[in-house]
């Protein structure tokens, strides 16, 4: 595989510079963060942003007439804003505020779900979904009977489309992700979005990987429901979302209930607010959407592409130095083509467990996954109990990837 | 800070390359029993055979990190052979052992814990309390034993 030229505008050394846990060091060296895809950094941008608004702004939204909760609600509205054109939604209704993609996608199968699927009603997933795609569905078939259908993942990591049409017929909803957060593995989110409303059906896309990495438009990608994670993408923990077709919001009834998602409330019964509030019972998580909307213009000042291509050659140097220096004592998981993936590197070192392989690439400050990753039938579809991960993020670099593989030699001193 | 010598002490190191007591028994008349741990993935299945008041034998067979193998692995050798009582004894020792960082977490500093048996060579696996996380992967093997000897005690009807 070729190595592009580093020409990309992404500076990391200056970027480095705006993520101040980057200056920590742990056993005494510099930390080397190679974790994004469970939880990326945060930059001063983001941080700052939420403590000015703690500091200056803080009332809750949608209630106060006063001055500052009138500007809490701008700011909460703004940060819907800016996440509607991040991922290319229509309009800013369309794009409901939720905890994260494991909520979105919950919400999608209590609501949509609840309305739409019957006992025998087929929905499909493929075999390298996160527990968050699999277990709302497996709590619909054992509640109510659906049908669960799924696509299977190759030999070399991609998704085998061959039986695709016959799998699709009948469905209702297909739900997958579009990158794998095991593999790293881009899926053709167009080619079986098109597939599946040929066959009748509606398409839930897990952006949870993918949003982050590469520049987002949910039109382009002809999806009806799409979840997005606000902590892998720069952004505070606690809010994600959820955007759907504005006339499926319309339709569908409320997830949770209370505050804030109703338009009056009797004795005996009560009314639902417009979309998208009827789907944000309760106060929201305010600081959280102001810190988003800090993140996302942090990354619209990047360039999604530019990311991109940031991550995509540095995937490729992690692949090729990893494999160059240690041969068939290490395994990648996934595709091998960096065009194919995303920055996410699971990988198998010589029959070192992957909790210890880890154990020992904390003595040099990098910190990567062990486990599953959420996603265990995969890992069965893998044959492993568990595999390292290594994930990058634009404050990553080729010395990043270095210390990753030097520090593996450190493993062969206890388990060679 | 503690490090890795902590952890990876010789002895543990030995049982993870040569892992005791690998292996089934037959259901029945042994008793079998799988623990997930699942934070990582590692499941272990215990299969106990116990005559009278006897802890005849005890196989193991599953896949996991080097701390819960060597750990399942003396847990092997500690138990077998061993009466009820007295396994039972090593567990509730091995597990205050390990229960000492959790203790703390609860305000409790409660002391040195007088321990009922000498554990031997299971004590290379007090370093584990120092790495928190990794305190699950020791004790998977030790809290599917205690469900295999509750269930041979209180057969389901």
């Amino acid at each position: 595989m070729a190595i592009d030229a580093p020409a990309t505008p992404i500076d990391v050394a200056s970027i480095k510079k705006d993520f101040p846990i980057l200056a920590v060091e742990v056993h005494g060296k510099r930390l080397v963060y190679l974790d994004s895809a469970a939880s990326s950094q945060k930059p001063t941008a983001v941080l700052d942003a939420m403590d000015r608004y703690y500091e200056t702004t803080h009332a809750n939204v949608h209630r106060g007439v006063y001055t500052i909760a009138e500007e809490a609600t701008r700011l909460y509205e703004d940060a819907r804003k800016a996440m509607a054109r991040f991922i290319g939604a229509g309009s800013p209704s369309e794009v409901v505020f939720t905890k994260n993609v494991t909520e979105a996608i919950n919400l999608v199968a209590r609501s949509w779900g609840g309305a739409n699927l019957h006992a025998g009603d087929v929905v499909v997933l493929t075999e390298m979904e996160h527990h968050a795609n699999l277990v709302p569905w497996l709590q619909l078939k054992a509640e109510r009977g659906i049908e669960l259908r799924y696509l299977p993942v190759g030999e070399d990591g991609l998704l085998d489309l061959s039986d695709l049409d016959r799998t699709l017929a009948g469905a209702k909803l297909v739900a997958f992700t579009a990158m794998s957060n095991v593999l790293g593995t881009l899926t053709p989110v167009r080619r079986i979005a098109d597939a599946a409303h040929a066959a009748g059906a509606l398409v839930l896309v897990d952006g949870a990987q993918y949003t982050p990495a590469t520049a987002t438009d949910v039109s382009e990608l002809g999806v009806d429901f799409y979840g997005v994670t606000g902590h892998k993408m720069l952004g505070p923990t606690g809010i994600g979302v959820l955007w759907a077709r504005a006339e499926l919001l319309d339709a569908m009834p409320p997830f949770l209930g209370g505050g804030e998602m109703i338009r009056d409330v009797r004795l005996d019964g009560f009314t639902t607010n417009d979309v998208p509030w009827k789907f944000e019972a309760g106060t929201p998580p305010i600081a959280e959407a102001v810190g988003l909307e800090a993140a996302v213009r942090y990354l619209e000042t990047l360039g999604m592409d530019a990311v991109r291509a940031h991550e995509r050659h540095l995937t490729a140097y992690a692949i090729d130095t990893l494999t160059a220096r240690y041969g068939d004592d290490l395994r990648v998981h996934g595709p091998l083509d960096a065009d194919q993936r995303g920055g996410v590197l699971s990988f198998a070192y010589k029959d070192i467990h992957p909790h210890d392989l880890s154990q020992v690439l904390d003595e040099s400050a990098v910190c990567v996954r062990a486990g599953h990753h959420c996603a265990k039938p995969l890992m069965r579809r893998l044959g492993v109990g568990a595999t390292a991960r290594a994930s990058f993020s634009i404050y990553n670099d080729e010395a990043d990837v270095d210390v990753l593989a030097d520090a593996l030699a450190d493993a062969d001193r206890l388990f060679g | 800070m503690p490090g890795l010598e902590d952890l990876y002490r010789e002895i543990i190191l030995d049982h993870y390359r040569n892992p005791r007591n690998r292996g089934e028994l037959p259901v029945p008349p042994a008793h079998a029993e799988t623990g997930f741990n699942p934070l990582c993935g590692d499941e272990i299945t215990v299969y106990v055979q116990v005559d009278g008041d006897t802890v005849t034998d005890l196989r193991l067979t599953g896949q996991g990190c080097s701390i819960s193998q060597s750990s399942a692995s003396m847990m092997s050798t500690a138990v077998k052979g061993r009466s009820l009582e007295e396994a039972r004894a090593v567990i509730r020792t091995f597990k205050a052992m390990m229960s000492v960082h959790e203790a703390r977490l609860d305000g409790d500093d409660g002391g040195p814990v007088e321990p009922e048996v000498a554990l031997g060579d299971l004590e290379a696996l007090q370093g584990v309390v120092k790495f928190p996380v990794r305190i699950k992967c020791a004790t998977l093997s030790w809290n599917t034993l205690t469900q295999a000897l509750d269930s041979i005690a209180a057969p389901a009807s």
